[in-house]
């Protein structure tokens, strides 16, 4: 399960624990987020501007 | 004065916020609404109630152009320190039951005093001036990923009567703002009257429409007092205001309807002054260019900043809309209001005053250089305006035809 980090403020996707108050279960896959799915908590990052980290397992 | 001290590679910097205990300002601000109700007391004549307004539109605008500008900004090496530093938070949370205690206070000075036709529309209008505080407030709080700070955005937003505010705000406003699709940026040529007929209502219906968008992501239903962040406030709202109506009788039915509808106004009037006129170009995959400090009005204007947990600096909160109140920045060559909040709105509400301080500043903007594409110009008056300020346009051929079809 991978993270990625929205490139403007603190929050971290993590794929394990999905974001449930977005209605992501955890377990959802980054790729399988929608297209238009934003940072939850900035608002103004976009889904292909989020960073892969790479201490990611 | 409480120091931050933080290792960077340049060295040891110290750094004292000469403003950390002036936010308690902010704090008690919002019993701003009590002392029209301590005036009347005191000094047995109706008049008094109208204290609130006086301070509002003629001391404080005094003060913002006595006291000027504060263009101090905290080292960015020690901003993680300042925004852990849970005193700032706390001062919000305080914050919080004093709107009720405001609000309260005054609905129940108009229910059991005789007070004349007059006296009870401005007790109002203070009220509702008070509680337009509350989204000021709740704002702060709302764009924290904290589940409790939201929690009390979501309770505080229940006194303007505004619960679908955070929502709105954040997944709304802050994606669309500075382009022709969002409802709360204004446009050049746009008055502040016709702004609120489309941002109020748009507001209601974009908040509405991505509560239940995410709802329904998380397959529960939308109308849900357990789930609907929107309905909950919007459930405390109505509660209290049945509540002080069974309380104090019809009276409440007028004072009630003019107080919320004077906090909405609260808003509309500080979406109409932050982002007028501005507009965020398309990139070439035709997504807008992210927020920048220029595409909202700032104002550094020390006081009304200080009543407002830094609102005015609202380039910064734009660009970075996650930043605490407390490390907002100053940028240099940044759109400026002339005067600091309350001030600004007294000129947007003299449309011909407002266009005329406010459009020679903004088609004079740095980044904007008189190109009308560098504008977010109400259709209707495109023409006019490019002709009137000589404006560069993309589409002059076009101009016309532009006009005549709005």
């Amino acid at each position: 399960m991978a993270k990625f980090s929205c490139p403007d403020c603190e929050f971290v996707y993590d794929e394990a624990l999905g974001f449930e108050r977005e209605g992501y279960a955890s377990g959802t896959l980054f790729a399988d987020l929608p297209e238009d799915f934003a940072c939850p908590f900035c608002y103004v990052r976009d889904k292909d501007e989020f960073i892969a980290l790479d201490d990611s397992d | 004065m409480k120091s931050v001290t933080v290792d960077s590679p340049a060295g040891t910097i110290t750094y004292t916020d000469r403003k950390r205990w002036l936010w308690i300002m902010s704090m008690v601000y919002p019993l701003i609404g009590v002392t029209g109700v301590i005036a009347h007391a005191w000094s047995e004549h109706e008049i008094g109630v109208a204290l609130p307004l006086l301070l509002a539109y003629t001391v404080i605008p005094f003060l913002d152009f006595a006291l000027g500008e504060d263009l101090n900004n905290p080292p960015e090496e020690v901003v993680s320190e300042l925004e852990a530093d849970e005193y700032y938070r706390r001062l919000l949370h305080i914050t919080a039951p004093l709107h009720f205690i405001s609000f309260f206070v005054a609905a129940w000075w108009v229910g059991t005093q005789s007070l004349s036709w007059w006296a009870m529309l401005i007790m109002a209008v203070s009220a509702g001036m008070a509680s337009g505080l509350a989204i000021n407030t709740a704002h702060e709080l709302g764009h924290k990923a904290n589940m409790f700070d939201r929690l009390i955005a979501k309770i505080v937003l229940a006194v303007p009567g505004y619960g679908h505010f955070c929502i709105e705000h954040n997944a709304g406003h802050h994606r669309q703002v500075a382009t022709p699709e969002d409802s709360a940026s204004s446009k050049m040529g746009e008055n502040i009257y016709a702004f609120a007929m489309r941002e109020i209502p748009g507001g209601f219906k974009r908040g509405w429409q991505l509560e239940k968008k995410r709802l329904q992501r998380r397959g529960v239903p939308v109308w849900s007092l357990q789930h609907n962040d929107v309905l909950q406030s919007y459930a405390m709202t109505a509660v209290m205001q049945i509540g002080l109506i069974i309380a104090f009788g019809w009276i409440m039915v007028p004072f009630l309807l003019i107080h919320n509808f004077e906090a909405w106004w609260q808003l509309t009037s500080a979406n109409y002054i932050e982002h007028y006129g501005l507009v965020r170009s398309k990139k070439d995959n035709g997504k807008y260019e992210h927020c920048q400090p220029h595409h909202s009005w700032n104002s550094n204007h020390i006081f009304s900043n200080l009543v407002l947990y830094h609102l005015e600096r609202h380039s910064d909160h734009h660009a970075h809309p996650t930043r605490h109140y407390q490390s907002l920045r100053h940028f240099e060559h940044l759109p400026t209001l002339p005067n600091g909040y309350f001030g600004s709105y007294m000129l947007a509400y003299i449309p011909p005053l407002w266009y005329h301080f406010m459009d020679p500043k903004l088609v004079d903007l740095k980044h904007v250089q008189r190109d009308a594409d560098k504008l977010n110009i109400l259709p209707a008056k495109r023409a006019a305006l490019i002709e009137r300020f000589k404006l560069k346009s993309g589409d002059s051929a076009g101009d016309t035809s532009v006009a005549a079809a709005a």
